[in-house]
């Protein structure tokens, strides 16, 4: 039990650090839900490493190298949505004049995130710049030296600033930076694949040349060449980011002049909420009735069936289309209720959570409850009746262990349809806030931009990409969770 | 056959019945009409004056549940719930914000929406089963493991990049048919064979995956490796025994989308100007009509009702262990 008092210390020196630093906290909704859900996670993870049955089969998701690749995107995802889940407001600087003492917090909501990324956050354009462009995308009249005017590309503010004569030193200037980036990324990497395979062979008693041929020859217990590959790949983008995007937009800008990649990366929190907390929202209803249809049967099983008969007759969208429109109609109506605009966004991202989550708990509920059926006519629990054993210690100690893959796989299923859900939602307007940067969001803007010529197609390709990237690892991490959890597909 | 029809469909009121309780609780309970009249009207500089009219123009200045002011039947009748949800049971669905009559527009705008939905679910049906025979034919090889991992990568990718590709590419840089648009008859072609290839494509992914799953369930059962004892070619095996047992797990995800084709698709019309109910609901839902939202609500959960029914009958076609009683 030395993992939780290592939590404890680090959390503490978290809240002290907090407190020593002259912020205000704002914890929103979904931040308290994300890490709800990240302590929830935690007791798991410290539940389970005492019991080798509930490990063996997340072993075996782990040694697929494609589910251990996807784990490793996955993660690099997560690390983004935390870092942009801790809120605060930082506090203005005394102003010259004023009397009282008292304190001032501005009204800009920041996370750590934006902390980390201040240069790409505070650097902004006029307007649209191709990625690692020195020039804006349109031509402006602008006034010269002499007192002429002209139509050029305006130099862009902050992109390639440091150059003399983009024209002439541009191209060269971006392929140094890459060849430093790679450079850098390799050397990171090296070392630090170095460091854990020594980690690894004190670990295991070898000698770090055995221990690095057993793991070149795929021979390790965990398929550690797809995780290195991918963390390389991860290390190379990360320096490329660094090496070039301080000095240009690597990913260009949008309208207003904001770094695409900046946009991208607070989009990825976004997702992560809707598809972890919708299903943290609808999870206990699924299960508890569920089950329940499923063990008490009679009317209770009549009334539970005809809600989610309702509720699934309903087709989805439209649903989640009247619920928004109405909290909408709401929020519009109750201005006073919320602080800031990012406070009022985040109460309607987490009403598009609670809705898809209303929409989306019918087929698990159906599920559990024909699963159930099932298990009730089994001879343990059958048994367990007939010693007169209560019906809540027979569903949390016999049927709920019992049908625990189901909702795995559930859970970890809806994920990427949540996440492409929220894009889809999003461009039909009822998805989240205008105001709250999403992939659905940068879609829904870029698309306007398609018939411009030479065309925008930066920000849809960002969105794209990240987007694509989070889903396309899910898909396959939660393949891997399928066949390791589902007796049916059998040990495929 | 007939009493068993007829009994399903008397199943149907009281979920009917809930559909519609829920959504007038989220369109009026939830929010007061008053509230609606400031939101359309705008938040600023409304008169209690222009919030009356737009309740009386609307039809929305009754109260609610309980008419106290109006003679015998009519305290029940003279309410909003009477008139804006009873009247959906006999497909009265009223007009709109701007005036029109919303069952005639149902009406009007089916056909394109069919016109898209009926192709791109039956050949979408072919192709995926296709596909997926395919890849139960070279089982556990890299024809089928690429297949899956293509099925995967063809999962992950957005239905909207799907629409905003093919749009690019096809109409904008190749100019082979129009963006976006739509016209009767005949010339309807050039304008859907675009939206058509696009839905086939964006729904092979997960349909083929899905569907292999299920043949690869079948593959591994006694039959069919009677079936092979007998001599009988894989060929044979796959088309004849496998494919018209797994019809039964097929037909109860498939059938139930057939009365939903009616309800077009929302975000292909949108983007391809089909004037169907698809786009029908995103411009209704954008302006904040209630009135066609609630009216498409009702249809979708009739349809969706109609669907299940199907799905019990087609049963008895496809699967003679069954019998309806």
């Amino acid at each position: 039990m030395r993992l939780p008092v290592r939590l404890t210390v680090l959390l503490a020196a978290i809240g002290l650090g907090l407190w020593l630093v002259p912020v205000k906290m704002v914890v929103l909704w979904t931040d308290a839900l994300v890490f709800l859900l990240v302590a929830v996670l935690t007791a798991f993870v410290i539940y389970m490493r005492g019991k080798p049955h509930l490990r063996a089969p997340w072993g075996q998701v782990i040694r697929r190298p494609l589910a251990a690749a996807s784990l490793v995107v996955l993660c690099a995802y997560v690390v983004v949505g935390l870092l942009d889940s801790v809120h605060f407001r930082e506090q203005l600087s005394a102003q010259a004049g004023t009397e009282n003492n008292e304190i001032h917090y501005s009204v800009e909501v920041l996370s750590l995130l934006d902390l980390l990324a201040t240069p790409l956050r505070t650097r902004l354009e006029k307007s649209y710049s191709a990625p690692l462009a020195a020039q804006l995308y349109s031509k402006e009249t602008v006034t010269l030296d002499d007192g002429s005017t002209a139509r050029i590309y305006p130099r862009l503010d902050y992109g390639g600033a440091h150059l003399d004569d983009p024209a002439s030193q541009r191209g060269a200037d971006i392929a140094q930076r890459s060849l430093m980036a790679l450079l850098f990324g390799l050397l990171a990497w090296a070392a630090l694949v170095a460091a854990w395979v020594a980690w690894l062979a004190r670990r295991h008693g070898h000698g770090f040349r055995d221990e690095l041929q057993v793991i070149l020859r795929g021979e390790a217990d965990l398929p550690w060449r797809s995780i290195f590959a991918t963390v390389g790949a991860l290390i190379l983008f990360i320096a490329c980011a660094l090496k070039l995007g301080i000095a240009y937009h690597l990913l260009g800008t949008d309208k207003v002049g904001n770094d695409v990649l900046y946009l991208s990366l607070k989009s990825i929190r976004t997702g992560l909420v809707i598809g972890t907390l919708t299903t943290l929202i609808m999870l206990p209803f699924a299960v508890l009735l569920g089950i329940m249809a499923g063990h008490f049967r009679g009317w209770v099983d009549d009334v539970i069936q005809y809600i989610y008969t309702t509720l699934s007759s309903i087709p989805g969208v439209l649903l989640i289309a009247a619920a928004i429109l109405s909290v909408q109609v709401y929020i519009a109506n109750n201005p006073e209720l919320f602080e800031t605009v990012v406070e009022r966004a985040d109460l309607r991202l987490l009403f598009l959570c609670m809705i898809l989550g209303i929409t989306s708990w019918t087929g698990l509920c159906r599920l559990l409850r024909g699963e159930t059926l099932k298990l009730r006519e089994m001879d343990y629990i059958q048994a367990a009746q007939a010693f007169g054993v209560g019906h809540f210690k027979i569903i949390t100690r016999h049927i709920l262990p019992n049908v625990m893959h189901i909702v795995l796989i559930a859970v970890v299923l809806d994920f990427s349809a949540l996440v492409l859900a929220e894009a889809v939602l999003s461009y039909v307007g009822v998805g989240v806030d205008p105001s709250m940067v999403s992939w659905g969001n940068m879609i829904n803007s870029a698309r306007l931009e398609m018939a411009r010529e030479p065309v925008v197609w930066w920000s849809l390709i960002a969105a794209f990409c990240f987007m694509f990237l989070l889903v396309l690892a899910a898909n396959l991490f939660s393949d891997a969770v399928r066949d390791a959890f589902d007796p049916r597909t059998g040990r495929g | 056959m007939l009493a068993y029809i007829v009994r399903r469909s008397l199943y149907a009121i009281p979920i009917l019945i809930g559909v519609n309780l829920l959504t007038f609780w989220l369109f009026f309970v939830v929010n007061s009409p008053d509230d609606m009249a400031r939101m359309q009207l705008g938040m600023k500089h409304v008169t209690p004056e222009a919030i009356e009219r737009w309740k009386a123009d609307q039809g929305y200045d009754k109260p609610l549940l309980y008419n106290a002011a109006a003679e015998g039947g009519d305290k029940f009748t003279h309410t909003i719930f009477f008139d804006k949800s009873v009247s959906l049971f006999v497909f009265d669905f009223g007009t709109a914000d701007d005036g029109r009559d919303i069952g005639y527009d149902i009406r009007q705008r089916m056909w394109p929406s069919l016109m898209l939905a009926i192709p791109v679910f039956v050949i979408g049906l072919l192709v995926t089963i296709t596909f997926a025979l395919l890849m139960a034919f070279f089982r556990a090889t890299y024809v089928d493991y690429a297949g899956v991992v293509l099925c995967v990568i063809l999962m992950s990718i957005s239905a909207l990049f799907y629409i905003i590709g093919g749009q690019y590419l096809i109409s904008k840089l190749m100019h082979l048919v129009p963006i976006s648009g739509y016209d009767g008859g005949l010339s309807a072609f050039k304008f859907l064979i675009l939206p058509v290839v696009i839905g086939i494509i964006s729904g092979i992914g997960a349909g083929s995956r899905w569907y292999r799953t299920i043949f690869l369930e079948e593959v591994n059962k006694d039959y069919v490796r009677t079936a092979r004892a007998k001599g009988l070619p894989e060929r044979v095996v796959l088309f004849k025994h496998v494919l018209k047992n797994a019809m039964i797990p097929i037909l109860t995800g498939v059938v139930v989308t057939i009365p939903m084709l009616f309800m077009g698709s929302l975000i292909t019309e949108s983007f391809f100007g089909i004037p169907g109910l698809g786009s029908y609901t995103i411009d209704a839902i954008r302006a904040q009509d209630f009135g066609i939202v609630r009216a498409m609500v009702f249809l979708g959960s009739v349809l969706y009702i109609i669907g299940l029914l199907l799905t019990d009958l087609s049963y008895t076609l496809v699967d003679p262990r069954v019998r309806l009683s």
